[in-house]
């Protein structure tokens, strides 16, 4: 019964991936971009629509499941990781996707966030980053800049925020990366890689929340500036970037800096990039990189082969036959007696 | 010194008495080995033909520090020669091991009754540590008992001395030599034990040796030199023909699992975190991986319950293991379970609270929580099993439940059911239910909320089913579309579709098995590990004549339909529980009766005699 009938794949479009539920997130939310490319790379995948499960937790992101036509299971707020753990486990044929925010990833549902990547079961994260609470209406996040006036912090949020790709590649993740909302074509190639990925893949979204949060990203966003104040991570690639393509990172001693390539400085002064580097440390020297002392950068930080957990727990554990004979055989071991 | 051969030594002139029932208690340091030592006599005297009954009391700590009051750690079993249901109120014999034994256990030996010290540990150190300003051994103190202050220890030394065991490992064999004395003194053969130190220590057999060697020493020791003047025999007792083990509630609970994986020839996924006194539910089913049953150890206890949601609703059987505090955290995932309607189980071996508590001590005072502890109308079956052998047949009964009407089950164990043991009829593959789910498939005209007009239970419409797509989740959903839903109309029906799913149970349950009349002057009502206790006290009063019966209720939500008209047939309803009356306040405020609490919240389980006692102030 567990194995899905094998149904002729006859090619999907996007709007075989709308489930026709009306929308509910507010005009102009970003929400809607990350859905419209997750319902366009879906068809890309080639896997059965009814092997898809999306699992969420609770805020605005938590809705996700209800508007893609695949299974969705809308949990509870900050266990979406700890549902999806168990439904792989049973079930590591399907192709599992948990939608979160950052209230609900980092804060509430932080153990299991970290416990979920260091056992690196073969799913995806979305954590859609939109520094704020919406669904409670404008409550700071742990990703809000520290000073952050709320309704919860008139006189300014004391906590320093947490980082999203820091953690994911602190807590062993095999897969971390990084995209923006408004970005289709940085966000989809990045959920193609995502969906590769064996193992857990991590993807943090910047998304705009205009209501409680507007223009949070707005200053590496903006069309006009993007080019000069992000950077596009490419494996093998030195890291350049700019509208002129001129300016790169380098390293002194452990410290990156923005050089402006010419006078002496060419590309092989600058970090090679390699995202399949076992150690982490330059994923994660580069996770600190932030507007506006350096680009933010966008892409794929880390992509690392390991076994998955459900792999070894499944091959650890092949299940032999068993009838009522084994039964009661283990109910008869150790000091039995038989009264007449 | 003779006791040190294993040459047949001649027989003594201590004279044989027969006796019924004994309760004996080893206690001792918790490092003494007393567990071990307690549950080998059990296993022998279950070999022999008797029936037995045991109650393990520990300290929570590993190794609390040696030779104090809380460290001490006690093994209580009762063996006789008709049927028991309780550990037994008091002792008959105690062995101590050290003075804070002798001081924690003392004041539950029978006056006359047997004592066993080990002498060698009676010296001013261990007495100071026990807070014994006097030597007892040396004062009056003792004179109401039949005091045997044997140098265990020394006597320990000698017998082990040929297989070169350093002094501490060579002392630790004391226990051993200390069960050989009793064995002796209560006409039980060493065998068996030789036998499991052997396999017990096959890794170390010069520790098994040594153990043996103790062993024997002891019984030889005993026999020759005329220390006792009488020794005892308890015959066979007359139980059910069939195959027996021992068994603990805990060993129970898992081989129900093991059970219903194998009848429904289902996946299964048990997912904890370790929490006394549950854990030993997650050790026992890791060694079943070879039937599909799977063993999670989650990040905390909402995982452990969220991955069990999510196993079920890939289709899987799922369950949790848990106790106090871990059950707590799961509540809210409970509503999940119970929104959602997925069929799992919740295995709560309570103890005593609130929060950290007293781990290891038991109590029966989550019902309510069970009952109510959940935001929203929230309702989930409550089941409770009445003795260690019958947490196999509760477990099984669980997962019916689960599986017939899609729904949580809670299964309310205790620490007194988890680690005590009784004999165990094997029970037949045969007599198993039938468990096999049913995965829904066809995609025309489905509706996740489409339900079974007999059991109200909802479609189970698995992910990799083609043609199913739907959302499930804790918003409310409407009845028929399966949306989310805020309409007024439809959150009424399905709340109360939800209340009249689970209160339809109560039409597929066995009937109340009530011990005695169905009518009188009162009626005891228990639940849990109450049973043997409430049954030996309420048949020694019928003995006599009186007017008393007794249910106890393994289903506790909903109830048995006949309860309620049961209740209306004695004068008094009594409710014993380990509470402050959670389930009294349950029956007043099902059924308008005015239900007598008593109550009892020590850690520890009822005496037959203060059940007893309880009653006849009533008759």
């Amino acid at each position: 019964m567990m194995t899905a009938t094998e149904a002729p794949l006859k090619r999907l479009t996007k709007a075989d991936f709308e489930s026709g539920q009306e929308v509910r997130w507010c005009p102009g939310c970003g929400d809607y971009a990350v859905l419209a490319s997750v319902q366009k790379v879906m068809p890309d995948l080639n896997i059965p629509r009814e092997n898809i499960v999306f699992v969420s937790g609770i805020g605005c992101s938590g809705r996700f499941p209800y508007y893609m036509n695949t299974y969705g299971f809308h949990t509870i707020h900050g266990r979406a990781p700890a549902v999806a753990t168990g439904l792989k486990i049973a079930r590591p044929e399907l192709s599992v996707w948990i939608v979160t925010g950052d209230g609900d990833a980092l804060s509430i549902g932080g153990n299991h966030f970290i416990h979920i990547l260091r056992r690196n079961l073969d799913v995806n994260i979305l954590l859609l980053n939109n520094r704020i609470y919406g669904l409670t209406k404008g409550q700071y996040s742990p990703t809000s800049e520290q000073g952050k006036i709320t309704n919860t912090t008139p006189l300014g949020a004391l906590d320093r925020p947490l980082n999203p790709i820091s953690i994911a590649l602190a807590s062993e993740a095999t897969f971390v990366a990084r995209a923006l909302d408004i970005d289709a074509k940085g966000l989809q190639a990045v959920l193609k890689a995502a969906a590769a990925h064996k193992g857990t893949s991590f993807v943090e979204i910047y998304q705009n929340c205009n209501i409680f949060n507007d223009a949070a990203f707005a200053s590496i966003t903006d069309r006009a500036t993007r080019e000069d104040r992000t950077i596009t991570l490419e494996h093998g690639k030195p890291l350049i970037f700019g509208k002129n393509r001129d300016r790169g990172i380098r390293l002194k001693g452990l410290q990156p800096e923005v050089v402006t390539l010419g006078n002496g400085i060419s590309e092989a002064d600058l970090i090679c990039f390699d995202a399949e580097n076992a150690d982490q440390t330059m994923a994660y020297l580069l996770s600190r990189l932030d507007y506006p002392a350096f680009p933010v950068p966008l892409g794929v930080f880390r992509s690392v082969k390991k076994p998955c957990y459900e792999e070894l727990f499944n091959v650890r554990n092949p299940k032999k036959k068993s009838n009522s004979e084994d039964l009661d055989k283990i109910l008869k071991t150790g000091q039995t007696w038989v009264v007449e | 010194m003779s006791a040190l051969t294993n040459t047949s030594p001649s027989p003594t002139s201590s004279k044989v008495t027969e006796l019924e029932t004994v309760v004996i208690r080893f206690a001792g340091d918790s490092g003494d080995g007393m567990q071990i030592t307690g549950t080998q006599f059990t296993n022998t005297s279950a070999l022999v033909g008797n029936d037995v009954h045991t109650f393990a009391d520990f300290p929570a700590e590993i190794r609390a520090p040696a030779g104090t009051l809380p460290g001490v750690s006690g093994f209580q079993l009762t063996f006789s020669s008709h049927e028991v249901h309780t550990p037994g109120d008091y002792l008959q014999t105690l062995v101590a091991m050290n003075p804070a034994a002798l001081k924690v256990n003392l004041q539950d030996l029978e006056e006359n009754g047997l004592l066993l010290v080990n002498s060698n540990a009676f010296e001013e150190k261990e007495l100071k540590k026990a807070g014994y300003t006097e030597n007892p051994l040396t004062t009056d103190e003792l004179n109401k008992y039949r005091v045997f202050a044997l140098p265990f220890t020394e006597l320990t030394l000698n017998a082990v001395k040929t297989t070169g065991l350093s002094h501490s490992q060579a002392t630790k064999c004391k226990n051993f030599f200390a069960l050989g004395v009793v064995f002796w003194l209560y006409s039980r053969p060493v065998e068996q034990t030789l036998v499991w130190l052997k396999n017990k220590f096959k890794k170390h057999p010069e520790i098994g040796e040594a153990n043996c060697l103790a062993l024997q020493a002891g019984f030889n020791y005993a026999l020759t030199t005329e220390l006792f003047t009488e020794h005892y025999l308890v015959k066979k007792a007359k139980l059910q023909p069939g195959h027996y083990r021992q068994i603990t509630g805990n060993e129970a609970l898992g081989l129900g699992c093991l059970a219903v994986a194998i009848k429904a020839q289902q996946p299964m996924l048990l997912s904890g975190y370790p929490i006394t006194p549950a854990s030993s539910i997650l050790q026992q089913l890791a060694k079943y991986e070879e039937f599909g049953i799977k063993v999670f150890q989650a990040e905390d206890e909402i995982a452990a319950l969220c991955a069990a949601i999510g196993a079920a609703y890939g289709g899987s059987l799922a369950l949790t293991s848990t106790s106090g505090p871990g059950f707590d955290l799961k509540s809210e995932a409970m509503g999940l379970a119970v929104i959602t309607e997925l069929p799992l189980v919740i295995i709560n071996v309570q103890r005593a609270g609130p929060s950290t508590g007293m781990p290891t001590k038991t109590e029966q005072a989550d019902l309510l929580t069970a009952m109510y502890g959940r935001h929203g109308e929230c309702p989930i079956p409550i089941l409770a099993p009445a003795s260690p052998g019958d947490c196999f047949a509760i477990m099984v009964e669980a997962f019916r439940i689960a599986l017939k009407y899609m729904t949580p089950v809670i299964v309310l164990s205790d620490g007194a059911l988890a680690t005590g043991a009784e004999p165990w009829l094997i029970p037949n593959f045969d007599s198993l239910p039938e468990l096999t789910p049913t995965f829904h498939q066809n995609p025309e005209g489905f509706s996740p909320y489409a339900r079974n007009p007999d059991t109200l239970a909802r479609l189970w419409a698995i992910p990799g089913t083609p043609g199913l797509e739907h959302r499930i989740g804790g918003l409310e959903k409407d009845s028929q579309s399966g949306y989310v839903s805020y309409d007024p109309d439809n959150h009424q029906k399905m709340v109360n579709i939800r209340a009249q799913k689970v209160q339809g149970i109560s039409a597929d349950l066995p009937p109340l098995e009530i011990l005695g009349n169905s009518t009188g002057k009162i009626l005891v009502i228990g639940w849990g590990s109450t049973y043997g206790t409430i049954l030996t006290a309420v048949e020694e009063l019928q003995a006599l004549g009186k007017a008393v019966s007794a249910v106890h209720l393994r289903y506790l939500f909903p109830f048995q339909n006949e309860l309620g008209s049961l209740l209306k047939q004695f004068d008094k309803i009594l409710v014993p529980e380990l509470n402050l009356g959670q389930l009294s306040k349950l029956l007043r405020a099902e059924f308008l009766v005015d239900a007598i609490s008593f109550s009892k919240i020590t850690g520890k389980p009822f005496l037959v005699k203060e059940i007893r006692e309880r009653i006849l102030e009533l008759l």
